[in-house]
């Protein structure tokens, strides 16, 4: 079918074509191949462009450590995805799979200008210049380097894609299925254990895949698995993280593989918390550093042995072979019986293992030993290679169309350093391996260093007689970043090895160094003269592979991003066409326009009406605390400014709260029912935050005291009636209360019953008028609050919404907790005193009260303001300043906290708070607005009814 | 997410139904307005904040809602124990 | 010191780059210094540079017990901002943005300073009279910061959305244009060089084991892992390690030490031209030169030294991005670390004097020390130097918790009714 491809070899099925394009070009692969492996078996070689240089690239590898064959894939209908690796595309009918950072095509990109000039750009050149002039740093040259840097596209639209999530339990979790996850997840399960093995392929197996010896083994094992009901297998899944107390991280992709997506959830993250974690990881060989190393077709010899014995693909058909490291040979031997050329097997090492020698002369494979390749001809792709004596004698060229590197094996520790478990350095592998666990947790196979590969030698770079300075021998491929980029790092003064990561970027490309970090230790250890244990070695962080943001986002989408909060009479709100307004978790009505009408229109209406004749208000939203026992008129008067104790039952008062720091934290109306009951409330945001500190308090400091707090808030709807109107239109309703002032006098609270529903009645009002706030249970809100709206219609009732209400209260000089305080300001300074309780010998916060800048003069204070023009409305949040003419920085005095157009006055109205206000009545003030200034007069926060005579009736 | 005992429930959970609550073993002054501002702010703000071992109090905010104390070493993150509110530092 | 320049890195070009000099010498600690800073961050770095340049101090010595810019100076987002509501911190910050202006050329080093514009969302009636109030304040300060409508937001970032039925609807946003990023690293190395070629002595890998005091309870020097080194005045510039080092002097300290996570996806090509940051959502995002997308997630909620934090911090980063840029729902997390921050009761530094004669400080800046790098660098040189507060960080003294003058920007935020 394809020049590569050899019959009779591999897992992918011969009789299955497969259609993809690359690049637009139309190509067939097999079912099981990878996008690497089809594109391999087409002959091509030429995959991607790296970061800085734009260099032609090939794969490197075969695994999740490929650095160069990054692929963006369009799915359409906004599923575009870049910076995929090939190795980890699964082959599918259709695939539309593309090149990246080049433009106008990949075999002629105009940004490979750079490689041209690289000694001009060599690590950190960027500290170095782009500095005159000043102004061309963001006008010219950053722009021109953000433009040559990044892989591929951005996607451009939103993603239509789902996200799914979940939990797991188990009792021991494999990450790997190699054969030493297999083994473990087998003995495992024989112990009734619940299992959970994980594995990044869509096939179980790991490096027996590439081992056709262990076919029959994988076989028998997978069927033993699949029959276990306590073992779950996870194909297609990367454990990513691994987070405190045996916490792992894992995103199972679910339709990347698929023709047609489909409607299903595109990935899946578990959160697994495992009893014990097993690793088995296995290991990544580790590349070799040599001039022209990056050509296409310049490969690990690991890979090539997986590309012929997993997807019978050949890499070349005149391979050679530059190992130090035993492995390779054998990587070399399976392709020579497989059929392909070997040029030569080239090992660094004088001696090697006898057996080698016998197996490749009886291959008749010619060897070349304490040799090296110092350089490889092509530049799409590879056409033969120079190599010569370690010690730079004896050059010749050799013909071949593909390079293997054997370089070693770098056990793959990545979940094991997120766990913080001990690394220790071991000669033999030329790596670090697990040392002492930090969780429990083991590492078994290639990963704990638990696997042989045979021995090697570990040298940073190739010995070359080439000038070094000349060359560009490549450490991180996808990062450009060449042994010749190290030696500058430490030359100019970057000895940690975290230094001369930043420096250089090595380790940082989107391989996270998999096959970098050694070589660059080994490089830095070389240059200068240390033990590469010494020189350190990198962390590596979360994640093991790149994971998609709406993986990891999960479920928390749109509206479950966070769940909206709201009340009983929402659905009557949302029918009446309110606007409404995020609060806290909660959405509440803002207001009810009429048809043409905007929000200033609306909110004028709405007002007149409550002043006028009556008012319908959702105040469900309100924090709500039942405390109960025989102290809990002790616990309020120590937590709350005011005196609680000889509050009568039946009866209402205001408190205030503080922070231990003396700042008012929250404020509300709470009502005694009994002796020992209490009905408080909140405001709508800090219900929990109050509910936490009363806990606080009544649990660590005054365990004895005998009290019980309920957080109530959803249980009761709260249906506000305010305006002259408002007894008549409740009282047909109500039964078993007393309606009539005198009876039912402000601040007043009693139980009976309306609509027949229980309800606690509140005579309350946040708009200066007369009110009564009716609780109910939840579930009768909206048959209560639709049978007021009924009574109400005679009387000319209007619903209104949290913008009306707070221009009701601002008329009143009520304040709004974090709009009127702002965590700094005191009762004081909110004018608050008579909320004090100055008999109490203690309060929370009252000892902060007596701090000398709390009781210092000029703080700021909440004071009312009126425009000179009443037409004006003050913009909230608008500084005050006493000399308008004074040069920039002024000197501001205070703030605008609360502004509004008031219909009932005819005029606007503010809050501020203003240094020293309370001694500034009458003052005029000055509002610098852009290109002009509002005056204002400063007087009290008091605009309607002063004397309180509409409320007492 | 790291897993807490619980002391109340008996019950070790993860830490999603927790909410940290500070440094422990600060008691509240019983006469505050007798404290110089020296030992207010002391009280109110000063925190041995260590590297290593660390009374804390945690509250089991999403199950029984109770206060606790702990000792988590806080370079590796790891408790040493957990133990109910009102028992002496430990 | 090589001064660089296009036509250095031309001629070195030609050379094979084989005669770059070390960017800082690895020095080894003398006896005695007229000054130490403990902890070579950008502001450690920082401090030791102005001393030497503007103050006429140049026996100093930095010493970190790791390598320079390990800490938080190199696992921050890089945010560049001024636009703070409080005189006092308008002040501060801004002066750290002027420094930042220039501060390529006046270290002879690109540290990349890039005005991207920084843009807070307003997502709600709160946060919109939050904003205003900064914005208002700012202007009368002389610090810019304006405000866009919801379809100007849209155009100043196009992947921003702007749908109003969102969970959290984009009701507008206050605009920094002289906002922006910084490149991390640089600024570390580039304070070093600079400091070094003034004389300072930079010594790595060399923890403060003790601060030595003497009878009247003045600063002798500090105790090393090198023996000991002799200073009247040491300036302690140590970030989530400060409470530890403070309490060496003996002074205990209102602060505690969070983990702070911070995550980058892959590189792609330019998508997102500025800063955004959203307080009420938890997002904060922009894009590096290389591509990145760099995003800043919240803090644990323990005190920890560990430099790791939890998976649920970074799965509710990541959905409060999505959330705003539903295009990101395909980009992908390429690396995610933490780092320790110490933040103080008001969540503003404490940058001055200690009550140990000789001995300063300069640490609490919580989440957002990057940006006043400069400016804190140069105000605790100057406390140093001249032995008392510079007008702009007087405020920010120890006292304040004493007396109650808190400056608390985040209370200033405060939450909703």
């Amino acid at each position: 079918m394809s020049a590569y491809r050899i019959s009779g070899l591999g897992r992918v099925a011969e009789a299955a074509a497969v259609n993809f394009t690359f690049d637009g070009k139309r190509y067939q692969g097999r079912a099981g191949d990878s996008l690497a492996s089809a594109l391999l078996a087409n002959g091509v070689l030429l995959m991607g462009r790296s970061f800085k240089y734009h260099r032609p690239r090939g794969l490197l590898g075969a695994g999740a450590e490929e650095p160069n064959a990054l692929i963006s894939v369009d799915r359409g209908g906004g599923r575009f995805t870049p910076n995929l690796r090939a190795t980890a595309i699964e082959l599918y009918e259709g695939l539309d799979a593309r090149s990246q950072n080049r433009w106008p095509s990949l075999q002629n990109d105009l940004g490979a200008i750079n490689d041209r000039l690289g000694r001009f750009f060599p690590a950190g050149f960027y500290n170095k210049t782009f500095m005159w002039p000043r102004s061309f740093w963001e006008k010219l040259y950053e722009p021109a380097i953000r433009r040559m840097a990044g892989l591929g596209d951005a996607p451009t639209d939103a993603d239509p894609d789902v996200y799914d999530a979940c939990y797991a339990h188990c009792d021991v979790l494999i990450v790997g299925a190699g054969p030493a996850g297999i083994d473990a997840a087998l003995a495992a399960s024989a112990s009734k254990k619940k299992v959970i093995l994980i594995d990044e392929q869509d096939e179980l197996g790991g490096g027996a895949l590439a081992d056709p010896t262990l076919w029959p083994w994988l076989a028998e094992s997978l069927k033993d698995l699949a029959k276990l009901t306590n073992v779950t297998l996870l194909p297609r899944t990367t454990a990513f993280g691994y987070y405190h107390d045996n916490f792992i991280g894992a995103v199972e992709r679910l339709t990347e593989h698929l023709p047609d997506p489909g409607h299903g959830a595109r990935e899946k993250l578990w959160r697994i918390r495992a009893g014990e974690v097993v690793l088995a990881q296995g290991a990544i060989e580790r590349p070799l550093v040599f001039a022209g190393n990056d050509v296409p077709g310049v490969m690990l010899a690991s890979a090539a042995r997986t590309y012929l014995n997993r997807f019978g693909v050949a890499v070349g058909r005149n391979v050679a072979l530059m190992a130090t490291h035993d492995s390779g040979w054998r990587d070399a031997f399976a392709l020579a019986r497989a059929g392909v050329r070997i040029a030569a097997i080239v090992d660094l090492r004088e001696t090697v293992d006898a057996v080698l020698l016998a197996e490749a002369a009886e291959l008749g494979v010619r060897v070349e030993l304490g040799s090296a390749v110092i350089g490889v001809a092509g530049r799409h792709a590879v056409e033969g290679i120079e190599i010569a004596r370690a010690d730079g004698s004896a050059r010749q060229q050799l013909d071949c169309d593909a390079v293997l590197m054997a370089g070693g094996w770098t056990p793959s520790v990545h979940l094991w350093s997120h766990s913080l478990g001990k690394l220790e350095w071991s000669e033999d592998w030329g790596a670090y391996l697990p040392g002492k666990a930090n969780e429990n947790v083991r590492c078994l196979g290639a990963c704990g260093g638990k696997w042989s590969f045979g021995s090697g030698v570990y040298v940073g770079q190739l010995p070359t007689p080439k000038n070094p300075a000349t060359i560009k021998a490549f450490v991180d491929f996808q990062n450009d970043v060449t042994a010749k980029d190290i030696a500058l790092a430490i030359r100019e003064g970057m000895k940690s090895v975290e230094h001369i990561k930043r420096y250089t970027t090595n380790g940082m490309a989107t391989d996270q160094g998999k096959t970098s970090n050694l070589n660059a230790l080994q490089l830095a250890s070389a240059a200068l003269d240390r033990p590469v244990q010494a020189i350190g070695l990198t962390t590596f962080r979360p994640p093991y592979t790149p994971q998609t943001f709406g993986a990891l986002a999960g479920h928390a989408k749109d509206a479950l991003f966070q769940p909206t909060r709201k009340t009983p009479i929402d659905p009557w709100a949302e029918a009446q066409g309110a606007v409404f307004e995020p609060v806290a978790q909660w959405r509440r009505a803002r207001y009810f326009p009429k048809a043409g009408e905007d929000m200033h229109a609306a909110v004028a209406r709405e007002c007149l009406a409550v002043r006028q004749s009556v008012g319908i208000f959702d105040a469900s939203t309100l924090g709500k605390i039942e405390v109960v026992g025989p102290d809990a008129a002790e616990f309020l008067n120590r937590m709350y400014t005011n005196p609680w104790k000889g509050l009568e039952p039946g009866r209402c008062r205001y408190g205030l709260l503080l922070r231990e720091d003396g700042f008012i934290t929250d404020d509300g109306v709470s009502a005694r029912l009994a002796p020992d009951r209490f009905h408080l409330t909140t405001t709508t945001g800090g219900a929990a935050r109050v509910l936490n500190m009363m806990e606080d308090y009544l649990q660590t400091e005054w365990p004895d005291l005998n009290v019980w707090l309920t957080s109530t808030t959803e249980q009761w709807a709260v249906i506000a009636v305010q305006g002259p109107k408002a007894r008549e239109v409740i009282a047909p309703l109500v039964s078993g209360i007393d309606l009539s002032g005198d009876a039912f006098p402000h601040m007043a609270v009693r139980e009976g019953t309306i609509c027949g529903v229980p309800t606690r009645l509140f005579r309350v009002s946040f708009t200066g008028e007369l009110g009564f706030e009716i609780n109910v249970p939840s579930a009768y809100g909206r048959h209560v609050w639709e049978a007021v709206w009924q009574a109400g219609q005679a009387h000319g009732i209007i619903p209104y919404g949290t913008e009306t209400m707070h221009v009701l209260r601002a008329e009143k000089g009520f304040i709004i907790v974090g709009q009127d305080t702002d965590g700094t300001v005191t009762p004081y300074d909110a004018g608050l005193d008579w909320a004090v309780g100055k008999k109490k010998a203690d309060f929370v916060g009252k000892r902060s009260l007596a701090r000398p800048d709390i009781v210092a003069n000029g703080r700021k204070q909440l004071v009312g303001l009126l425009t000179d023009d009443p037409a004006e409305v003050l913009v909230e949040g608008a500084q005050i300043v006493e000399d308008p003419n004074q040069p920039i920085p002024m000197k501001m005095i205070g703030h605008v906290t609360s502004s509004y157009w008031s219909a009932s006055l005819g005029r606007s109205i503010a809050m501020a708070l203003v240094a020293g206000g309370f001694d500034r009545m009458g003052d005029t003030l000055h509002v610098p607005m852009p290109g002009r200034t509002i005056t204002a007069k400063v007087v009290k926060p008091m605009f309607y009814d002063a004397e309180g005579s509409r409320l007492n009736v | 997410m790291i897993l807490i005992h619980c002391p109340y429930c008996d019950d070790t959970r993860p830490e999603l139904e927790f909410a940290y609550a500070g440094e422990a073993h600060i008691a509240r002054p019983l006469d505050p307005s007798a404290l110089s501002d020296a030992d207010w702010e002391r009280y109110l703000f000063i925190r041995a904040n260590p590297k290593g071992r660390h009374n804390e109090r945690w509250r089991h905010v999403h199950g029984c809602g109770r206060f606790f104390n702990a000792v988590r070493d806080t370079v590796t993150d790891k408790f040493e124990l957990t133990y109910k509110a009102g028992e002496p530092r430990k | 010191m090589t001064r660089f320049s296009a036509f250095s890195l031309f001629a070195k070009a030609l050379g094979g780059h084989q005669s770059w000099p070390e960017l800082w010498p690895d020095a080894q600690p003398k006896a005695e210094y007229d000054a130490i800073i403990v902890g070579a961050g950008g502001h450690g770095l920082g401090a030791a540079y102005y001393l030497a340049k503007k103050y006429g101090i140049t026996k100093v010595a930095v010493i970190e017990k790791g390598w320079l810019g390990g800490g938080n100076t190199g696992r921050n987002t890089t945010i560049v901002r001024s636009n703070y509501l409080y005189d006092e911190s308008a002040h501060l910050y801004d002066h750290a943005v002027k420094l930042w202006d220039g501060l390529s050329q006046d270290l002879n080093f690109n540290v990349m300073y890039s005005k991207r514009g920084v843009m807070m969302l307003a997502h709600n009636v709160h946060d919109v009279q939050s904003f205003q109030r900064h914005i208002h304040a700012n202007r009368l300060n002389g610090v810019d910061n304006e405000w866009l409508t919801a379809e100007q937001a849209k155009e100043y970032c196009p992947p921003l959305d702007i749908n109003p039925n969102a969970r959290y609807p984009v009701m507008g946003a206050a605009l920094q244009r002289r906002g922006g990023t910084a490149r991390h690293d640089s600024v570390a190395w580039g304070y070093a060089r600079a400091a070094a070629a003034l004389g300072v002595d930079i010594i790595q890998n060399c923890a403060v084991t003790a601060i030595r005091r003497g009878p009247d309870g003045a600063i002798e020097g500090v105790e090393t892992e090198r023996g000991f080194i002799k200073s009247k005045k040491v300036g302690v510039s140590a970030a989530g390690n400060s409470s530890v080092i403070m309490q060496m002097a003996g002074l205990d300290f209102p602060l505690e030490s969070y983990p702070l996570q911070a995550l980058v996806s892959e590189p792609v090509k330019p998508v997102f031209p500025c800063v955004v940051m959203s307080n009420t959502v938890h997002a904060y995002i922009s894009q590096s030169d290389k591509g990145e997308l760099v995003i800043g997630a919240g803090t644990d909620q323990y005190v920890s030294y560990s430099q790791r934090g939890a998976l649920h911090i970074v799965e509710h980063t990541l959905a409060a991005i999505c959330e705003i840029f539903p295009l990101f729902r395909r980009m992908r997390m390429l690396r995610n670390w933490g780092g320790i921050v110490d933040v103080t009761p008001d969540r503003s530094p404490i940058l001055g004097k200690t009550p140990v004669p000789g001995l300063y400080v300069n640490c609490g800046w919580g989440t957002g020390g990057f940006k006043a790098t400069p400016g804190a660098g140069d105000l605790l040189a100057y406390t140093m130097a001249k032995d008392e507060p510079h007008w702009i960080n007087a405020p920010f003294n120890l006292d304040r918790f004493r007396n109650g003058r808190l400056i608390d920007e985040a209370a200033a935020a405060a939450v909703a009714h």
